[in-house]
């Protein structure tokens, strides 16, 4: 019955209203914007098409290209439901079971997002390099993990492993064990009550989380470049490959293959506003930082 | 109070789950810290507090801080904006907030490169001014401000969203004004939204590798930040100058997400019951 | 502070909320807004805050116009459903933040005794430094009124003072907010759908139904006389018999009543079930006993009438009455109203 902010003809009481601050506050905000998020996509497609759209089209479908385009999606392909299939596991263990060590778990879950790209790296090639743990006996055994896809791969599911997992967490926590349970009483078995009972209630957190992994997933750089050695033609991927033509000063054939980046990551932006109107995503639970808003109405 | 699970699927589940981290997190971050460790004290000082090395923490952190403090700022207004104020774009300017989690680092590098390059459309008109971005420590703060810019704002927003209005409402049946309102009622009830923001982009600016290189420079002693100069030890084979640089990195890293969850458990001290 | 409203008119983009409300609010009463919910009574006491702004009329405070005067400088102390609480500060912090952010200067010291004689006026001496999360419902309901009263405001506000709290609390709470109201003499005015509430507590009741004033008296009057019979049904149980007017008199069944004033033809008459009895024969409405309800007062009999309608009514605890009983139900006290 209280009126709602935006229905009196009046200024309605709540801070920041009036027509001064607010229209300095927005066109600021949408001067800043313009420099800092719109102005980097625009001189990528400027300096894509610098040379002309056959340049372009050269660029693109150049040998090379097209190999480090395959290389990102062979890895993708790998990497994607291995860590789909790792989200769901965790989550499922994490929130439908009560054990010793389940902070603990949720903490080293997301070490991954707190680390740099290039301690990954480094810390892979002290795994698996000649100087690592494994190295000798790989070595011995004829097997090829670094400077090959096997390490681009487990690179990429190093730098992504918290994507989807995180998604799925806190709203199967939310969510709580009823149904499931329900579900178990009348006699359904795990597999059964997962993709009749669980599934359909996670199914946009999951593409969310699945959505944003594949994004980083194809356009990681800094761990990759550590592991992948950067041979071209053979391991390099699309973000490498955006590196090698710049420092080769072929400025538009980077651009080129940046663009399709780009679009990538401008695909992936749509999807996942449409995935957040279908009530995925962080915005549409509480955040993870606590509410302090809520407190005023609770009522012991 | 415990009872048995009736839910098939701990075994399998959680026997994968902690399989996986173990293999795919745990395992690289122990190697790592066992091949600093093997160096022994002495000779880790060393390498970790070499002149060049330090002149990578100093631009490193100072870039850093003064990305995060634009973004405290920047991110405030951002969010405040997307919840406060109807306009029109609002929904296109919130979704393209998240491009610089989007847009691969690398491209956001030569993106942020061919406009701060002196002959580009920023880089040109500073150049006049007299400001050179790319190729200086400016540009490293360029690019960490670009790479971390939605952290801030992502937080903020959910908790301005669920702000209670009654408070802001109570606060003006008392007297307040506007800016005392802000001050004293929106922004603390912020506070831990903002500091778990800031420390996420901190933490974000200290590691990013992809967006600094292009635009950096990478001038050892002035424009090289510490996640280069692991990689450039790599490059040149010193294998245990890059794990113990990198391991520095990995430290500050889990010392910054102890000192969030100290920080933010003092802030949110009020929200305890008892 | 004498606060009038003249014929307000509020509007939410096309809902009418409140239509033309006129009423006179004296110095230092203790007035009660009574309706359902939709009825417009928090939008009305909003705007009487200035949290709203009224559309049409006027408001005045005293003989000043206050239709227009932002809430920041109204004076009002206003006590929200939720209490709005400050959840970052202590008790003491927000009791103290009125005058802290006054623009009348104070010391510390003077915002010190003042905070610790308002926690001893609510009855919270030494939970000043708790946090609104560490304490109770109904004390953070008393933290709320505190802080309202804090910067000594000209008029009380209270928007569902005792919603959010449990049975007990809300009656201890509302003989206490009657002792303060008579220790202070501030002007008041709250909102409230709880009936009872208003009875106990007002002065005078302010009955409204779709944003309009149906009636405005003291409990005693609009309980004895309600106007119609939407306030007779709101205020408590009440029963309904189809009536005919003839010549000034009632007839309800076989019982008849004086009716006067009321033009001759249908009519609606209510009765309270205390107002009613159960007898074998005699005048009154025929009707069948179909459950008797034990209370520790009393019984409350569920009866049947030869219409169809259900009839409640309260009859002594002794009385000998069993389900599938047959007879009339007799009228001691009626309000009758023309036919709707």
């Amino acid at each position: 019955m209280s009126g709602s902010s935006n229905a009196s003809s009046h200024r309605p009481p709540r801070i920041g209203e009036s027509p001064l601050v607010r229209r300095a506050l927005i066109i600021g905000v949408l001067v800043v914007s313009a420099f800092v998020i719109a102005a980097p996509l625009a001189v990528i497609a400027v300096q894509a098409f610098s040379k002309g759209v056959e340049t372009y089209l050269a660029a693109i479908t150049h040998p090379d290209t097209l190999h480090a385009i395959g290389m990102t999606l062979v890895t993708a392909l790998i990497a994607v439901p291995i860590n789909t299939l790792f989200g769901i596991a965790s989550a499922w263990a994490i929130t439908k079971f009560d054990f010793p060590g389940r902070r603990l778990l949720l903490v080293v879950i997301e070490i991954p997002f707190s680390i740099s790209p290039i301690v990954a790296g480094v810390a892979y090639l002290f795994v698996y390099g000649l100087q690592g743990l494994f190295g000798e006996w790989l070595s011995a055994h004829d097997v090829k993990v670094l400077f090959a896809l096997p390490g681009i791969v487990l690179a990429s599911l190093f730098v992504t492993a918290p994507f989807v997992a995180r998604e799925l967490i806190p709203l199967m926590q939310a969510q709580g064990r009823d149904l499931e349970e329900a579900a178990a009483s009348l006699g359904a078995s795990g597999l059964r009550t997962f993709f009749s009972v669980t599934l359909p209630n996670i199914r946009w957190a999951l593409l969310y989380g699945v959505v944003l992994c594949n994004a980083r997933v194809m356009g990681e750089f800094g761990a990759v470049s550590v592991v992948s050695g950067n041979i071209r033609g053979q391991t390099n991927t699309l973000p490498l490959h955006v590196e090698l033509l710049y420092h080769d000063y072929q400025t538009a054939g980077a651009f080129a293959a940046a663009s399709i980046l780009a679009g990538l990551a401008v695909v992936t932006l749509f999807v996942k506003v449409a995935l957040e109107r279908r009530g995925a995503g962080r915005r549409n639970r509480p955040a993870f930082v606590a509410e302090p808003a809520g407190i005023s109405k609770e009522t012991p | 109070m415990k009872r048995r699970p009736v839910l098939p699927g701990l075994k399998l589940t959680l026997g994968f789950t902690l399989f996986y981290v173990a293999l795919i997190v745990a395992l690289p971050v122990a190697a790592l810290l066992f091949k600093a460790a093997s160096l022994g004290p002495a000779e880790y000082w060393a390498i970790v507090s070499s002149p060049r090395a330090v002149a990578s923490y100093r631009v490193t952190v100072l870039s850093a801080l003064g990305a995060t403090v634009f973004n405290l700022v920047f991110g405030l207004a951002l969010a405040w904006v997307l919840t406060r104020y109807r306009f029109p774009g609002r929904r296109i300017l919130d979704a393209v907030v998240d491009l610089p989690f989007a847009l691969p680092t690398a491209v956001a590098g030569i993106a942020l490169t061919a406009l701060f390059a002196p002959s580009g459309w920023f880089g040109a008109p500073l150049a006049e001014l007299g400001i050179k971005v790319a190729y200086t420590p400016l540009g490293i703060m360029v690019a960490m401000t670009f790479t971390s810019l939605p952290f801030i704002v992502r937080t903020v927003q959910p908790v301005l969203e669920d702000l209670d209005p009654t408070l802001e409402e109570a606060a003006l049946s008392l007297g307040a004004s506007d800016s005392a309102i802000f001050a004293r009622v929106v922004l603390p009830l912020l506070a831990p939204a903002l500091l778990a923001g800031v420390s996420l982009s901190f933490a974000r600016s200290l590691g990013e590798f992809g967006a600094i290189i292009f635009i950096a420079g990478n001038q050892p002693m002035s424009t090289e930040i510490t996640a280069l100069l692991a990689f450039i030890r790599l490059e040149e084979y010193d294998y245990q100058a890059a794990a113990a640089i990198a391991s520095v990195l990995l430290i500050t890293a889990f010392a910054m997400l102890a000192i969030t969850n100290i920080l933010q458990a003092r802030a949110l001290r009020y929200t305890r019951k008892g | 502070m004498k606060i009038t409203l003249d014929n307000v008119v509020k509007t939410f983009n096309t809902f009418r909320a409140v239509r033309g409300v006129s009423l006179d609010i004296g110095s230092g009463e203790l007035v009660a807004l009574l309706g359902p919910s939709g009825s417009g009574k928090t939008t009305i006491l909003r705007m009487v805050a200035g949290l709203e702004y009224a559309d049409g009329g006027q408001i005045r405070f005293g003989e000043e116009d206050a239709t227009d005067i932002p809430v920041r400088e109204r004076g009002v102390g206003f006590v929200f459903q939720h209490y709005a609480l400050f959840p970052h500060m202590t008790v003491g912090d927000n009791i103290a933040f009125g005058m802290k952010v006054s623009k009348k200067k104070r010391s510390p010291a003077e915002i010190a005794a003042r905070v610790a004689d308002l926690l001893r006026l609510v009855r919270l001496e030494g939970l000043g430094d708790r946090y609104p999360a560490q304490i109770s419902g109904g004390q953070r309901q008393r933290v709320a009124l505190a802080r309202a009263l804090a910067v000594d405001p000209k008029v009380l506000l209270l928007d569902e003072p005792f919603g959010a709290l449990d049975a007990n609390v809300r009656r201890e709470l509302r003989r206490w907010l009657r002792e303060i109201h008579d220790e202070l003499g501030i002007t008041t005015l709250f909102v409230t759908h709880d009936q009872e509430e208003a009875l106990d507590l007002a002065d005078r009741v302010v009955i409204l139904k779709d944003g309009k004033i149906v009636q405005v008296g003291t409990p005693e009057e609009v309980c004895r006389t309600p106007v119609n019979a939407f306030v007779m049904r709101f205020l408590g149980d009440a029963n309904h018999f189809p009536a005919t007017i003839s010549g000034e008199v009632a007839s309800i069944g076989g019982a008849r009543m004086p009716a006067p004033g009321l033009v001759d033809g249908a009519a609606d008459a209510y009765a309270r079930p205390g107002d009613l009895g159960f007898s074998l024969e005699g005048d009154g409405v025929a009707a069948t006993i179909s459950r008797v309800l034990d209370r520790p007062d009393g019984r409350r009999l569920i009866a049947v009438t030869e219409a169809g309608e259900h009839v409640e009514l309260d009859v002594a605890p002794d009385a000998p009455v069993k389900a599938g009983a047959r007879g009339v139900i007799t009228l001691a006290r009626a309000h009758i109203f023309p036919a709707a």
